[in-house]
């Protein structure tokens, strides 16, 4: 197992929370693009990346869905900024039992953003082209990474027995449970 | 398949507290199209003539334009309809927002209440779940209040709420119903509290089908494209404009009757500028709609609130204040939930009647001296219906006949009994004098829009204009080409002008496009994103109904005189047609009756304004026909009224 330098493509959207104007298209557009087939209906509950609009708080954070977790956060932020009281919720784009955001209407399975993979690629996620007062902007850049073999979840657990009593007394404890069948 | 609408409506009785869900007929979609359209058609089949606006009986319908929740861009009015208690007649408003989409998730197409519930309620309906929930501890809140309030108390931030305020509660004339950046006006707020409705609260997550949806998805994008390229074109410019030069030269200054000349100079722009600049903390938009028409303001001690357009000035032109009077104002009367155009006319008119010593002291004590103060003073008294704020809370028209004393007098700016915005002008304009006395909606922003209000000058820009005029029938290039600066146009084109106008207005009002996109954009620049010819495809796409521009026009047509009819039925009469007498002070009376005549017999109505037997029975209303001569408002022979025109003589 050996750890190189490697060059990994990083998608990113950026977000300015002060040019946006709450029309809600990058919803519409996300849930067109990944509707089977594909643009035959919009529907913002099936969208992979909400506004969380509170307009009497003057907060408009368009947060895209990541992954599923099975709890809530046992405590949660407040951020100020100029003034304005955020959730941590209101950046936060975990599929969490706290709130109904990105769960399939239908199903209640999690959904995620996937960037709008497509064949061929889109020249940027849908969300993107759509807002046109450049709330969203797309970036793709090349950064350099320490590529890991991830290890499976056997290889984990083993690997923390090894680290604990060293593999050779971990082999022969293996070869001594075989033999005794 | 239901394509575009969901096909069904919410039936509420607040009486009895009871809800169903009611499968619509996808005939009327067809005959009417949606939203107001088929609005009209409900209250012309259960409202009969007699009914009191404040009667269980009238209906509040909620009502999304038939493309909201379709890809397409801007398509997200609600209309809301009911009788007005103000004008007895049909009241009508629009607002953009995000409640109608939201509605259509949810799975309806209407929300139609009747009956009146015995103490305050709201609904809300979260998918096939609705119910009725006591709202005892939201009475007194404000509008907007009230809807965080309810996203609160449901732990839901995606709600959509419309709310009354104060005034709505207190049966205020002027009411308004708000939801978020938008507010529903001209009477519909009064009967929203006299039904003790507080709020309507909505959550929907389900599909809406489309009939040929990756082709309605590709014309939506270009749209989307096309209405963001061209900000000369569509939305509103004005909204974003610093320069007022155009509202406050040419509008009247305090109740309707003083033109304050060389108000506006770079020295008051810059000033009103950093106004905006200091208590606006964004603009903002409606649902998929790339403008940004709204700004959110917050100014120093009031809650946060949006303006559109000239709403930022109707107060403080009728108070003969500065921009930040406006500001400061609206604040209050936002959350109290008050119409922007007509509150501000009430208020100037209530000052003109203490001016003139018809209201005293003693119906105003403690009246301060300060206008703006006095405007402050006057709407705690209105929305509480206070002493003289009882009268002025039936607006201009009612007011000034209960108190009386002259008061009638200085009611010089209503028509319809509904205030009208002050724009007193010197010539008499003679599409504008039809658009004025016809139109049934009470505000001329929801009747002009379509054909320019001003010539061009040079005849090369003129040709420039309309060779790129895509949105024109051909017989308007040829009046505007012959049209000079300070000529009439002729009476045929004046005819055809306020009914094209009008026409492009009653297919937004079904549909639910909004109007700076479409009805009222064209008079500006003359390139709005939708007009009568690339409208029938996108419905078509969407609904799958096969839809021509032609068949769009008389669809609009129907909707037009089925509307006119419901009016005629409670006794509207070319009596009732009729600008006020100072609306321009050059004015020629023989010839805008032969106007009017003209108007008439285009619209296929006889002397009187009612839609003859033939007009109504080639647009497939032949119900309304047989009840005018039940009713004996038609006698059945063409041309001529009926001697009993009132809607007293029903005989059942």
């Amino acid at each position: 197992m050996k750890d190189q330098l490697e060059k990994k493509k990083v998608k990113r959207i950026k977000i300015n929370l002060d040019k946006c104007v709450g029309c809600r298209a990058c919803e519409i557009a996300c849930s067109a693009f990944h509707a089977t087939p594909k643009y035959s209906s919009i529907n913002p509950a099936r969208s992979r990346i909400r506004m969380v609009i509170d307009e009497l708080n003057d907060e408009y954070v368009p947060i895209r869905a990541r992954d599923y977790t099975k709890a809530e956060c046992d405590g949660r932020h407040v951020y100020t900024i100029n003034e304005k009281e955020y959730s941590e919720c209101s950046f936060c784009g975990a599929v969490c039992p706290a709130r109904n955001l990105f769960k399939e209407p239908d199903s209640g399975l999690p959904l995620k953003c996937d960037m709008c993979v497509d064949d061929p690629p889109l020249k940027e996620p849908l969300c993107v082209q759509v807002c046109k007062v450049e709330a969203l902007t797309y970036e793709e850049y090349e950064e350099e990474v320490k590529e890991e073999v991830k290890l499976g979840e056997m290889e984990i657990g083993l690997q923390s027995l090894v680290d604990k009593h060293g593999l050779q007394k971990l082999v022969d404890t293996v070869a001594r449970m075989s033999q005794k069948g | 398949m239901r394509y575009a609408e969901t096909g069904y409506n919410l039936e509420i009785d607040l009486t009895r507290g009871n809800i169903e869900r009611v499968e619509t007929d996808p005939r009327l979609t067809e005959l009417h199209l949606g939203g107001q359209g088929t609005a009209a058609k409900i209250l012309w089949d259960r409202v009969p003539p007699e009914t009191d606006p404040f009667s269980p009986d009238n209906l509040l319908i909620f009502s999304t334009g038939l493309l909201l929740s379709t890809p397409v861009p801007g398509a997200n009015r609600t209309a809301v309809n009911t009788i007005s208690p103000q004008t007895g007649l049909y009241s009508h408003s629009l607002f953009g927002g995000f409640f109608g989409p939201e509605l259509k998730h949810a799975g309806y197409d209407k929300i139609i209440i009747r009956g009146k519930s015995p103490s305050l309620v709201y609904l809300y309906i979260n998918n096939d779940k609705v119910e009725l929930r006591d709202a005892s501890h939201l009475q007194g809140k404000g509008a907007l209040e009230t809807g965080a309030l309810i996203k609160k108390e449901l732990k839901d931030q995606e709600v959509q709420v419309v709310a009354i305020g104060l005034a709505g509660e207190n049966r205020v004339y002027s009411a308004t119903i708000e939801h978020h950046n938008s507010s529903a006006s001209r009477g519909v707020g009064v009967i929203m509290g006299d039904k003790k409705l507080k709020a309507i609260a909505v959550r929907g997550t389900k599909d809406i089908n489309i009939a040929r949806p990756a082709e309605l998805f590709e014309l939506c994008n270009n749209m989307y494209q096309y209405i963001h390229d061209n900000p000369h074109y569509t939305g509103d410019i004005m909204a974003h404009e610093d320069d007022e030069e155009f509202h406050v030269d040419n509008f009247a200054w305090g109740n309707a009757r003083t033109r304050v000349k060389g108000f506006w100079n770079k020295e008051r722009e810059e000033k009103w500028k950093a106004i905006s600049d200091k208590v606006r903390v964004r603009w903002t938009g409606c649902y998929n709609c790339p403008k940004d028409c709204h700004q959110a303001i917050k100014y120093p001690g009031r809650h946060t609130y949006f303006t559109k357009c000239y709403s930022k000035l109707t107060y403080a032109m009728a108070a003969f204040k500065e921009l930040d009077f406006d500001y400061d104002i609206l604040g209050v009367t936002q959350e109290y939930g008050l119409d922007g155009f007509s509150t501000p006319q009430i208020l100037a008119f209530a000052v003109e009647l203490y001016e003139a010593g018809i209201l005293t002291d003693q119906d105003l004590p403690g009246f301060p001296t300060d206008t703006g103060e006095r405007f402050f003073y006057l709407v705690e008294k209105l929305v509480r219906r206070e002493g003289v704020g009882d009268a002025l809370a039936n607006g201009v028209y009612w007011a000034a006949r209960q108190i009386g004393k002259g008061a009638e007098e200085y009611d010089h700016n209503s028509i319809k009994k509904f205030e009208q915005v002050p724009l007193k002008l010197g010539m008499i304009n003679y599409p504008y004098f039809l658009m004025y006395a016809t139109g049934e909606k009470m505000n001329i922003t929801q009747i002009e829009g379509s054909y320019p209000q001003i010539p061009i000058a040079d005849l090369e820009e003129r040709k420039k204009f309309v060779d790129n005029w895509e949105a024109a029938p051909e017989r308007f290039k040829k009046w505007f080409m012959e049209w000079e600066p300070r000529q009439h146009p002729t009476i045929e084109a004046s005819v055809n002008i306020c009914d094209w106008n009008e026409t492009m207005h009653y297919v937004d009002d079904a549909i639910g496009t909004c109007a700076w996109l479409s009805s009222f954009r064209g008079q500006f620049g003359g390139r709005p994103a939708y007009h009568i010819y690339n409208l029938p495809k996108f419905i078509s796409l969407a609904t799958g109904m096969e839809l021509d521009t032609d068949e769009l026009w008389k669809i609009a047509a129907r909707n037009r005189n089925l509307i006119r009819a419901f009016n005629i039925r409670r006794g509207l009469r070319r009596v009732d047609e009729a600008p006020p007498a100072n609306h321009w002070k050059i004015r020629d009376p023989e010839k805008e009756q032969q106007t009017l005549d003209a108007y008439y017999e285009f619209k296929g109505w006889n002397k009187e304004g009612i839609p003859t037997k033939e007009t109504l029975d080639k647009l497939g209303l032949d119900y309304v026909s047989e009840d005018f001569v039940q009713r004996g408002i038609l006698t059945g022979n063409e041309g001529a009224p009926s001697k009993e025109t009132s809607a007293e003589t029903e005989k059942n």
